[in-house]
């Protein structure tokens, strides 16, 4: 057999993992947007923008400080987490007691803004950021050429969400976390700082993000929009894997890429709906998600 | 109360109607409204703004400045908009412009969507669309008009160029990955027609939607068609992306070529030279020709911090030959400027002997090159290696092949 369903499996297999890659990024991303959903109940609208923020403090790092690429996957994540409990501080937690849709478009006015400080600033074409010199190159796996950037890709994504999954899930700071979200005043009456607790959670879902950003750097061009783009689709991984859930994020992140990937193999055209067409399936049959629970 | 608004209102009628006689009065007098007013439509943010956009401003101004700022003793005015790459956007700004604004010509328009509905708002308000950004053939055939002019490319003079010398090559099997857009699928058209008329033969056709920043799934399944050519029938940010990403997989280093149909001086700027060495292209024009060329994109250079693109000369050229025609028609009035613009020969730094045919092409020279490796290139901006010359007669579309419904005598 050399053709399945008319496709030659080399092609298929190939497409597979693109879809495995994109899908990484949906994970990492929506992993931090059910953090913050998860645990504060905020719609963290301006999560895209974060990416975004993430991938320029890379580019602008490398091109006027001489930060590496290493470097800055760290450094970066942790400035944009700042800039994130900044914004908690200042603006999210004002609005705690609220509905749920001032927050959305709080965080929505935010993204705006940030993107339209770095048109401003940078203009709209893409930044290159150069693949870093040791990870240059790839390998010949028979099916495809599998650069080297994005195994590493693959490989970062999926570690970065099984330790924050145990962060969250098997830790004393991740039970706190729990509890306090079910009960604050309960918790903080054990003598927890909690409004601390929550500041640091949504800090920590916006570094996520960040490190997705500098991962995505230099595969993609860096540019204002660069999470604008990709905003919507996560949220709507997030939709249907079940809010809040941070294991159903992560599995929907993945599996979504690698349908995708496929569908860009049968039919192309319907690549950017599939996602959607899925999301309006699952919250007809499953309203909470594939993995929430209902409330 | 009713009688003060109504007497208010009678008023209003009586000043309005006195203005509007004092507004016709003027336009008797050769120039409406007593000012020459240009508009600039463009994408002033988006992926094709770097070969049009704030550069194609610039390019008018520097136009108007070297015409003097007046013609028939009436003050130039430049003005400018961001149509966002929508079409409705274009369109309803046109309107404005055209009503309100009394803007006598709108300048730049790519991409082609935003072109085709700028035209026919010219043709209705009886003003002038020259479009430099905008590739499609639609222009000059099934949507040409009395007002609109082509002036620097289109997709058949695009694929003849870099098509036809890849097949000559021996390159004969193709693959297209193609923006799914009017410009997109008028450029494979012509390239296909191209291909396979010199006994090349497509294998496949992939399609992808504008603004795409992940080429990867096209790249590879064109990878896997065993193509000799992967032809890329988009522009500006997709044609980046997708060399990147085509240059990630080695695609670019492998016995597969891949050839942007449409590639500008700004693209190749951003890709750098590493990753876009050896590409052919089609131009129409590049600023290293000549003493005349590089005297100017030099001025242009100090104000933008660019070098200019074919479609910016393009705008600096057509301004010029706009306004010389407003002058020698001694009128803005569109028709009578039309016919001035058409009868006149185009001879400047841009073009050599252009002239502005009936269906509203503008046909000139156009030029085949190739990217030069960082070895041979000298300087920053020297990427372009010239290598033939299309003699205007063969680069565009036969005007006798076309359908453009102005076109009375096609033989």
């Amino acid at each position: 057999m050399d053709e399945i369903f008319g496709f030659p499996p080399q092609l298929l297999f190939a497409q597979i993992f693109m879809g495995l890659i994109n899908g990484s990024f949906y994970a990492v991303l929506s992993l931090g947007l059910a953090i913050i959903f998860g645990l504060l109940r905020i719609i963290n609208f301006s999560h895209g923008a974060m990416y975004m923020l993430g991938a320029f403090s890379a580019w602008f790092g490398l091109q006027y400080l001489g930060i590496n690429y290493w470097i800055a996957l760290v450094l970066a994540p942790l400035a944009v987490g700042l800039f994130g409990l900044l914004i908690e501080r200042t603006m999210l937690r004002r609005i705690r007691h609220v509905d749920h849709l001032y927050g959305l478009l709080l965080t929505f006015g935010i993204a705006l803004i940030l993107e339209g400080a770095l048109v401003q600033f940078f203009g709209v074409a893409g930044q290159r950021y150069p693949t870093p010199d040791e990870l240059q190159g790839g390998i010949n796996l028979g099916f495809m050429f599998l650069p080297y950037y994005r195994a590493w890709v693959i490989i970062a994504s999926v570690v970065i969400c099984l330790v924050t999954w145990l962060i969250i899930e098997r830790t004393k700071i991740g039970a706190y976390l729990r509890a306090g979200t079910e009960n604050p005043d309960m918790v903080q009456a054990f003598g927890i700082n909690v409004p601390l607790m929550t500041s640091l959670t949504y800090g920590f879902g916006v570094a996520l993000s960040a490190f997705a950003g500098v991962l995505a750097a230099p595969i993609v061009s860096v540019s204002p929009y660069m999470g604008s783009n990709l905003i919507i689709v996560v949220f709507a991984v997030v939709v249907i894997g079940g809010m809040g859930s941070l294991l159903g994020a992560v599995i929907t992140g993945l599996a979504l890429g690698v349908i995708e990937g496929l569908t860009k193999v049968f039919y192309s055209e319907a690549a950017g709906l599939v996602i959607f067409m899925i999301m309006i399936i699952v919250l007809l049959v499953r309203p909470a998600g594939l993995f929430g629970r209902p409330e | 109360m009713n009688q003060i608004t109504l007497s208010k209102l009678g008023r209003a009628i009586l000043t309005t109607a006195v203005i509007t006689a004092a507004t016709n009065g003027a336009q008797a007098a050769n120039v409406s409204d007593e000012v020459v007013r240009i508009g600039v439509m463009t994408d002033m943010s988006g992926l094709y703004a770097a070969q049009n956009g704030p550069g194609s401003v610039e390019a008018v101004k520097m136009a108007v400045e070297d015409f003097g700022g007046k013609v028939l003793g009436k003050p130039i005015e430049v003005i400018s908009a961001n149509h966002q790459n929508r079409a409705d956007t274009a369109s309803s700004l046109a309107r404005e412009w055209f009503s309100d604004g009394k803007v006598d010509m709108i300048g730049n328009l790519g991409p082609s969507h935003t072109a085709l509905a700028v035209v026919q708002r010219a043709e209705a308000s009886n003003r002038i669309a020259i479009s430099t950004g905008a590739a499609t053939t639609k222009l000059t055939n099934d949507e040409c008009t009395p007002n609109s002019v082509h002036y620097v490319y289109d997709t058949y003079a695009m694929a003849n160029g870099t098509a036809h010398a890849l097949v000559e090559q021996g390159k004969k099997t193709w693959t297209f990955i193609t923006v799914d857009y009017v410009f997109g699928r008028d450029l494979e058209r012509d390239a296909i027609a191209v291909v396979e008329s010199n006994g090349g033969e497509v294998l496949s056709k992939l399609s992808h939607p504008l603004k795409t920043s992940d080429f990867t799934s096209q790249m590879l399944t064109a990878q896997a068609s065993g193509a000799e050519v992967i032809a890329l029938a988009n522009a500006g940010g997709d044609t980046i992306n997708a060399i990147m990403t085509a240059s990630e997989f080695n695609i670019t280093t492998s016995n597969q070529t891949v050839a942007a149909l449409v590639l500008f001086l700004s693209d190749v700027h951003s890709l750098g030279l590493e990753t876009a060495q050896g590409l052919m292209l089609t131009t129409a024009w590049y600023w290293d020709f000549s003493n005349e060329t590089r005297k100017w994109s030099e001025r242009f250079l100090e104000r933008t911090n660019n070098m200019p693109s074919d479609a910016q000369a393009g705008d600096y050229s057509s301004t010029l030959h706009y306004l010389r025609a407003v002058e020698a028609a001694g009128t803005d009035e569109a028709s009578a400027v039309m016919a001035k613009m058409k009868s006149m020969p185009i001879n400047d730094m841009f073009a050599t002997n252009g002239q502005i045919r009936e269906d509203g092409r503008m046909v000139h020279d156009m030029y085949l090159a190739q990217v030069k490796t960082p070895a041979e290139s000298k300087r920053m901006w020297d990427y372009f290696d010239i290598i033939a010359t299309i003699p205007a007669e063969d680069a565009f579309q036969p005007i006798s092949k076309g359908n453009c419904r102005l076109v009375t005598d096609t033989e």
